[in-house]
């Protein structure tokens, strides 16, 4: 179910697509690359922050549930990523590799957005079942690059703004909301645990 | 989850533009022939609506023979931050708000006949021609439109300009109960525009009062705008209130806002690159594969000799 309604923003451009013919596409759409190239790179930062929304939501709602769909969000952020890059490389740039180092070389925005989702390949690699058991502890340091690929794509966003940064701006504080819950989160857990430890009967239960 | 509407809203849920203007053009010939009816001669004010058909539009020898661009995409997709950033929303907002008429303009500065005047008084003496340029955005998009305007140089020339006017400044309406973008303070408002005095004369500068044929819509800059053809479409200054002649170059909008990214000059040049796209190619509303962009946007026979000898990397 949730699988379906992640693929609603692309099913809708392919519909118009199916419809109405690339003839038709470009009647209705003035530039319809740039509506895709936006489209893509709009919902690939939306997935992330979704995904990383998880985790603070079972801490905020104390229940699991939110952890069982990370892992799909993070896919479809994943996959919106690669769409919003195979339509800059092969529709916008017309796959010109001199551009497309130029592009890479020059300008920071696209450098960061292609770190990002270089960042993002090995988070999708590794989001197997498989995986989590055979990178251990490592797995969650190494799913940490979650949050920087979500930092980095946002700076993509505002420094791709000509003036008006008040979308990513948007992104940028929800993100920073969800960095302070599990901030408090943490600090909380740790007072608890400094508590436990220094209270007396704590220091019974834990000799040594 | 911030769920937005999509920037640019499907043409198709605006209006059909040829039903639109059926539909006023349907209404106008009513009024025409009840206010002929009743009072024989007289001025008809609703004759300067967007959308009307102008009459006696000379066409003139500056064609460029490429498929013009649909209306739908001239007047459906375009800046003109007064009305917000998104490419769609002139098109949504400036209808509803913008009032072109009665609309008056100031044309003062370095010059021995300064006036204010209303527009009608201002275009009347002129015949309108039809340009069909290629207009180049700097965000690397392109349309081919068919302007309907007058030389500014043949305007400038009434107002006597002196030896000190080297420049020409322009400025927009400022009010933002017409404009609600300005509400913001994304550019410094009113918006300003200008030009070297030998840019402002040169034949192919032109001052907009329509397209298609037809009177200016309110979401390309009416009632007036400039356009001048092998320059950033951001030059074009759009719904223009004044016209100085001045002897420092002016400080623009866009140039204030982000100098290392818009020149005073802005030149359409596929070899300078805007620092966070390469101009060399652009695509054209309604094609599939890019093209090069052409240096001065194919202009260069005619410009090119207004900056011999100027570094056109340093003066972008
Ligand atoms: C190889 C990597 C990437 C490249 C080359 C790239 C390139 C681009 C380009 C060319 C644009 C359009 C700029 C314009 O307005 O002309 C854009 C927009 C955007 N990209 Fe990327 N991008 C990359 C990765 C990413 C990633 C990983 C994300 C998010 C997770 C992302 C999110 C966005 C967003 C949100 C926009 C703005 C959409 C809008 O204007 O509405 N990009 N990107």
């Amino acid at each position: 179910m949730l699988f379906v309604v992640c693929l609603l923003p692309v099913a809708w451009y392919a519909g118009d697509l199916l419809m109405h013919g690339v003839q038709g596409v470009f009647e209705r759409y003035a530039d319809p690359i740039k509506t895709i190239e936006h489209q893509s790179g709009i919902w690939a930062l939306r997935f992330l922050i979704l995904t990383l929304a998880m985790t603070p939501l079972r801490l905020l709602t104390g229940s699991l549930w939110p952890i069982r769909y990370r892992r799909m969000l993070g896919l479809f952020a994943f996959f919106y990523a690669c769409l919003h890059f195979l339509v800059y490389l092969f529709l916008d740039l017309e796959f010109d590799l001199a551009d497309v180092t130029e592009d890479i070389l020059e300008r920071p925005y696209i450098t960061i957005g292609l770190t990002a989702l270089l960042l993002m390949l090995p988070l999708a690699v590794t989001s197997t079942r498989g995986w989590m058991r055979r990178l251990g502890r490592r797995w969650k340091r190494l799913h940490r690059l979650a949050y920087v690929a979500a930092v980095l794509a946002v700076m993509h966003f505002w420094w791709l703004v000509k003036l008006d940064i008040s979308e990513p701006l948007a992104y940028a504080l929800i993100l920073a909301v969800l960095f302070g819950i599990r901030l408090v989160a943490r600090q909380r857990q740790v007072a608890r645990y400094m508590r436990r430890v220094s209270s007396p009967d704590g220091a019974k239960r834990n000799p040594g | 989850m911030l769920i937005k509407r999509p920037d640019d809203i499907p043409a198709s849920e605006i209006t059909d533009p040829e039903l639109y203007r059926q539909r006023r053009r349907f209404l106008q010939q009513g009024v025409a022939v009840a206010g002929a009816a009743l009072t024989a001669g007289l001025w008809l004010p609703d004759s300067v609506e967007a959308g009307t058909r102008l009459a006696n539009v000379k066409k003139s020898v500056w064609r460029v023979d490429e498929p013009l661009t649909p209306y739908r995409h001239v007047t459906g997709y375009n800046n003109f931050y007064e009305f917000g950033t998104s490419k769609a929303a002139p098109a949504r907002y400036a209808p509803k708000t913008l009032k072109p008429r009665p609309w008056r303009v100031t044309i003062d500065g370095e010059c021995e006949k300064p006036g204010r005047m209303d527009i009608d008084d201002l275009i009347r003496p002129h015949a309108l021609e039809e340009r069909i340029y290629r207009f180049r955005c700097v965000e690397a998009w392109s349309m081919v439109i068919p302007w309907v305007g007058i030389p500014l140089g043949a305007i400038l020339r009434r107002f006597r300009p002196t030896s000190k006017a080297k420049y020409v400044r322009f400025e927009t309406l400022l009010d933002p109960e017409q404009m609600p973008g300005q509400r913001t303070r994304l550019l410094r408002w009113p918006y300003v525009e200008g030009l070297r005095i030998d840019e402002a004369m040169h034949p192919l500068t032109i001052l907009a009062v329509g397209l298609y044929g037809e009177v200016l819509p309110h979401q390309n800059g009416a009632p007036l705008r400039l356009v001048v053809p092998w320059k950033y479409g951001f030059k074009s200054i759009k719904s223009i209130v004044r016209i100085s002649f001045v002897e420092r170059m002016p400080r623009t909008s866009w140039n204030l806002a982000a100098p290392h990214e818009y020149g005073f000059y802005a030149n359409v040049n596929p070899h300078v690159a805007h620092p966070r796209w390469s101009q060399r190619k652009e695509r054209r509303i309604g094609e599939f594969r890019r093209r090069k962009t052409l240096m001065f946007n194919g202009y260069a026979d005619q410009v090119a000799g207004l900056y011999k000898g100027m570094d056109l990397r340093r003066y972008y």
